[in-house]
């Protein structure tokens, strides 16, 4: 294929959008989390910077940019700078892979609303989210503190754990759409949403995005009664906001990836495409919110028995049931 | 387009790969060899094959360098003991292994002066699943089995008496 200049400008400007609304998102996704879980626990919330406190995130970054960056004496510095970009790179790299809409006519070509359509989307995936674990480890190691390295090394174990549930429940979306392409597995819902065939997968994939984001039932690698703040208790300023925002970008990246495996994406009655998609990302996302304002913290043999000897064999019993089903049908 | 970027990864890989040997502390070696992991990732990507591409992150920089992380993180926590300069008797049979390495690449190198063609296609998914589990299945499940006597081995002698 050759590059023709309105590629290239289609491709940038693809690209330039989705920053800007993932970044934009990001922010807001904070101030809904705080607005929202002050509800929850019965009190206001953010309420002073702008009507409804809607510049709060705008304060929040100059907060962070004007805070002094502090740089532990024994942390190695050259990881201790990496770990925060390495944790919130692979979550921005997600959305290269996401369709967000319908194919549109622009400019008399058809343009996607992907900026890659991989043939291996979902092994792009779990590529990247496999790797999203180098951020968490490396940054309680560098650090050279005892809390710190307890908590990256229980987030590394927690992180491999959940990953192999969420990759088992996965197969069986694949199975049924024949495909590892993001594209083909939403077209592949146009009749019926997956999540109506396979229900045991999405609660498995469900309960397994929640734990690879590290939120609320599972926040063992951060858990602020044991181990001050976790991998990131020695981090400060922007360094510690490219943690911060990385959780939140994680959040809206994992959302949309469960909506386009179990929901349909971008498909659904009478809307605009792009519309149903943000009202499945932000139902997903208010999910993440909820549960934080409701459940308490797993105690840690909980949380790997509840990974190893009930989730991944449940995905392994639900592959094998789905390939009968396949087979017989 | 892709000889540049073919050597913009090599380049990395390569760098990456001697930083790797000749960093002292241990997790930065894993740092520096994951990177290299990607651009081999990104390699096998130019090639063709985005199946191993993904592979190789997932298995390669995702898996195994992680528990060697994993590993290194709960053993290690000071600064690394400076070791003596080894001596000059046991440089001999790294010598000797380098010498043979490197003289079968100049010799291969000098045997087939002639670049592989570039036109290949990239290959499905679905005929390389195919291969794997019809066509070598067999051949597969022996060497997943194998895998298998290895892991029970290494449960059986690591069990607590």
């Amino acid at each position: 294929m050759t590059w023709t200049a309105t590629d290239i400008a289609l491709m940038l400007g693809k690209i330039v959008l989705l920053y800007a609304i993932i970044l934009t998102g990001a922010a807001y996704l904070v101030l809904a989390e705080r607005r929202i879980l002050g509800f929850l626990q019965d009190r206001i919330g953010p309420n002073r910077v702008g009507p409804f406190g809607l510049l709060q995130p705008l304060a929040d970054v100059i907060k962070m940019l004007t805070k002094e960056d502090m740089i532990p004496k024994a942390a190695d510095r050259l990881l201790f700078s990496m770990a925060p970009a390495m944790a919130a790179i692979p979550a921005i790299l997600t959305f290269a892979i996401i369709p967000v809409g319908a194919p549109l006519q622009l400019f008399g070509r058809q343009v996607n609303l992907q900026v890659a359509d991989l043939n291996v989307g979902v092994l792009f995936f779990m590529a990247l989210s496999s790797v999203a674990v180098y951020g968490i480890a490396l940054g309680g190691w560098a650090s050279n503190s005892k809390y710190a390295l307890l908590g990256s090394i229980r987030g590394l174990s927690q992180l491999i754990s959940y990953e192999l549930s969420m990759g088992l429940s996965l197969v069986p979306v694949v199975m049924l759409a024949k495909s590892l392409s993001l594209a083909d597995i939403v077209n592949a819902q146009a009749d019926m949403p997956f999540i109506v065939y396979q229900p045991v997968a999405f609660v498995i994939f469900l309960v397994s995005i929640l734990a690879e984001c590290r939120r609320i039932p599972f926040d063992l690698p951060e858990a602020e009664g044991e181990l001050v703040a976790g991998f990131h208790t020695e981090y400060s300023g922007m360094r510690f906001g490219l943690f911060f925002v990385g959780e939140y970008i994680n959040i809206i990246s994992l959302s949309s990836l469960a909506s386009l495996f179990f929901l349909g994406g971008w498909r659904g009655p009478l809307l605009p495409p792009i519309v149903w998609f943000f009202i499945k990302v932000g139902l997903f996302s208010f999910l993440f919110i909820w549960v934080r304002g409701t459940l308490p913290r797993l105690r840690y043999d909980q949380l790997m028995h509840l990974g190893w000897k009930f989730l991944t064999p449940l995905a392994l019993l639900n592959i094998l049931v789905t390939g009968w089903w396949l087979a017989l049908r | 387009m892709e000889a540049t970027l073919f050597y913009i990864l090599a380049a990395v890989l390569l760098i990456g790969i001697l930083l790797a040997i000749t960093a002292r502390q241990v997790v930065r070696s894993i740092v520096y060899l994951v990177t290299s992991f990607f651009a081999l990732a990104l390699m096998f990507y130019l090639l063709g094959a985005p199946l191993i591409a993904a592979f190789e992150v997932i298995i390669y920089a995702g898996a195994i360098m992680v528990l060697f992380l994993f590993v290194i993180m709960m053993l290690e926590l000071e600064s690394p003991e400076k070791l003596p300069h080894p001596h000059l008797k046991n440089w001999l049979p790294a010598l000797l292994l380098a010498g043979a390495v490197v003289g079968s690449l100049v010799v291969l190198l000098c045997s087939r002066l002639q670049a592989v063609p570039p036109g290949f296609i990239e290959i499905p998914v679905r005929q390389f699943a195919f291969a794997l589990f019809k066509q070598y299945g067999v051949a597969v499940e022996v060497v997943s089995m194998q895998l298998l006597f290895a892991l029970v081995g290494a449960l059986y002698l690591g069990r607590r008496r």
